[in-house]
């Protein structure tokens, strides 16, 4: 299984650089969000207990998730690309690994989050956000932004394998995506939410996702939340990601 | 043991068809074998169950009920085993239209376990057999629909299977291109006894390639044998004639019905196909019995049994008319 994710990667990082185009825009998309939502709240929200720290500071880690989130939704297109032409089915008809074919796709997916993470992060702290945390924070960050590109890779991988549909693939993959990044703390702190918004957050992997990056970036971290918040978001991305290997014998009854 | 590379038997699938709907069976009991060595043409129209059938059998789907080896191995219980001795070229294009025609080799022959270094030969290989070399780094998506066809066969072939699966290698393709990939797969089944199993609608492409022919209808083979062989089964000549209007009536049909030695009739538009025992005694009277109404001819012509008129025989209707239907 090793060796095949290691070609399956190789063949998905080739096919994306060879996309400049679609590089650029998987690039530019987060720092518009970034850039923009830091414009439109910054007046607006009074953060209370944020003295000192700017909202740019707070709405970074945040973005990084919503892009993880967002570019990962369409993870799931290659898929149906290889379905519509021939590729996956003399795949599936060959000895790969089915967990090889997943984890491949999905190593290269969590690296454009990985180039996305950093880039945002370079935005934010260019526009003056300053984190505490050093580069335990960063990392922890980078981790945990990785894991839900990975999990939400793989479900949309899965959607495709069980839709085969491009225009089914983006618009179930929309509908989850944006309920999730405004049922979190990532562009309003808890504080300022209503009371609903926090109770669904806590059930919302990409705010999991969200506190931990904060926490482990603040000046004095609650180290207890952040392994416990990226501990639910690992053995969530690890049952997605075998569910979503299930789904290529799903596809197989199913040609 | 095995001297059947592929033995099928009793193969059913169906597929389910919306609520309302009672499933489709595509494949309603089907039974084929290859021997060794053997290319075996599975001819049949759209939609008769084809890539079905060579779904289940490279394991890439499975069958309601029914058994199938492959190579001496069962798809269900050995899938894996199937996989590593087989060759899948499926009916669409199955290269990776972003890498390069080398790459899409490269990768395919790792995945079966080839070294990084025994991969690329085998690929600039069969580059060099399939006359793209020139083309190797380039990526697919601007090689033409001939090339890319050439391509898929190449990547059916990297790890040297033994029973290679071609699922309509050239639909879609000009002339020329055909006549070019025909060469090269009659060239491959001449060579280490690799057994191919492929589908085709042409019937010209299974006289012309295949050494045995299985006929499919409906999910079922409804004759199988040697082209020679089923051709050679339908005694008589075909007789065709072409009429001036169409036959709306069947007045023509009637008619020609009561001459003595004339077979089975089928009307198509202005033509009408019939079995008769002798050419060479049809045609006059024919001709004549025409006459005597004053039913306008174009032509009548005379000919040995076609793959068509076995097609005919054996599901009641003509090649051209299944296709037009499905
Ligand atoms: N994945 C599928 N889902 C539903 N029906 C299918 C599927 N694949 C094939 N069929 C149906 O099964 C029948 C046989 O199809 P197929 O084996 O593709 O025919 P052929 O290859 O001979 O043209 C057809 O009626 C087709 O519509
Ligand atoms: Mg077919």
């Amino acid at each position: 299984m090793i060796a095949h994710t290691g070609l399956v990667f190789g063949r998905w990082m080739r096919a994306s650089y060879r996309q400049p185009a679609l590089i650029a825009f998987t690039l530019v998309q987060p720092a518009i969000w970034l850039l923009l939502f830091g414009q439109l709240f910054q007046g607006v929200v009074r953060l209370p207990g944020f003295g000192d720290s700017s909202y740019i500071a707070f709405l970074t880690p945040g973005i990084v998730m919503m892009t993880a989130l967002m570019t990962s939704g369409w993870s799931g297109t290659s898929f149906v690309q290889d379905m519509e032409r021939g590729v996956m089915d003399r795949m599936l008809a060959s000895p790969v690994s089915r967990g090889g074919l997943m984890a491949g796709q999905l190593l290269s997916n969590a690296t454009t989050t990985l180039i996305q993470t950093i880039l945002v992060f370079a935005i934010g702290i260019a526009a003056g956000a300053r984190y505490d945390g050093g580069i335990f924070g960063y990392l922890v960050t980078i981790v945990a932004s990785m894991l839900v590109g990975t999990a939400f890779g793989s479900l949309s991988n899965a959607v495709a394998l069980l839709t085969r549909q491009q225009e089914a693939l983006i618009g179930i993959s929309q509908f989850v995506s944006l309920p999730l990044t405004f049922m979190s703390s990532i562009m309003i702190d808890p504080t300022v939410a209503p009371h609903w918004v926090n109770v669904a957050a806590r059930f919302n992997p990409v705010d999991w996702a969200t506190i931990a990056a904060r926490q482990s970036l603040a000046a004095a971290p609650d180290w207890s939340s952040v392994s416990r918040h990226c501990l639910y978001l690992l053995a969530f991305t690890l049952i997605v990601g075998w569910l979503s290997t299930r789904a290529f014998r799903t596809y197989q009854r199913s040609v | 043991m095995a001297t059947y590379a592929v033995e099928a038997v009793d193969l059913v699938k169906t597929y389910p068809a919306g609520r309302k709907n009672p499933p489709l069976r595509a494949l309603d009991g089907l039974t084929v074998s290859v021997g060794e060595g053997v290319v075996l043409g599975l001819l049949g129209p759209n939609g008769a169950g084809k890539s079905t059938t060579v779904k289940i059998l490279t394991t890439l789907s499975r069958a309601d009920s029914g058994s199938a080896l492959v190579a001496g191995y069962d798809v269900n219980r050995s899938p894996d085993r199937v996989r590593r001795s087989i060759g899948y070229v499926p009916q669409k294009s199955s290269s990776d239209p972003m890498a390069t025609g080398l790459e899409n080799l490269v990768l395919s022959g790792r995945i079966f376990g080839l070294s990084r270094q025994e991969s690329l030969q085998r690929a600039r290989e069969l580059l060099d057999r399939f006359g793209l070399t020139e083309h190797g780094d380039r990526p697919v998506k601007t090689y033409s629909g001939g090339m890319q066809r050439k391509l898929d066969v190449a990547l059916g072939l990297v790890h040297r299977p033994k029973v290679l699966f071609l699922d309509e290698p050239t639909t879609g393709l000009d002339p020329e291109a055909r006549a070019d990939l025909w060469n090269e797969v009659v060239r491959l089944s001449g060579q280490e006894g690799l057994t191919v199993l492929l589908t085709t609608h042409y019937l010209e492409e299974a006289d012309r390639l295949a050494g045995q022919l299985a006929i499919v209808d409906h999910g079922r083979i409804v004759a199988e044998g040697t082209p020679e062989a089923l051709k050679a089964s339908l005694r008589g000549d075909s007789v065709h004639v072409e009429l001036v209007d169409p036959d709306t009536d069947g007045t023509v049909r009637a008619l020609l019905g009561q001459l003595p030695g004339i077979g089975e009739i089928v009307v198509e538009g202005n033509t009408l196909r019939a079995r008769v025992d002798r050419g060479a005694t049809a045609v006059p009277a024919v001709l004549g019995a025409l006459e005597d109404k004053a039913i306008p001819v174009v032509a009548v012509t005379v000919s040995r049994p076609s793959l068509d008129d076995v097609y005919l025989q054996h599901t009641g209707r003509s090649f051209r008319v299944a296709e037009e239907a499905a």
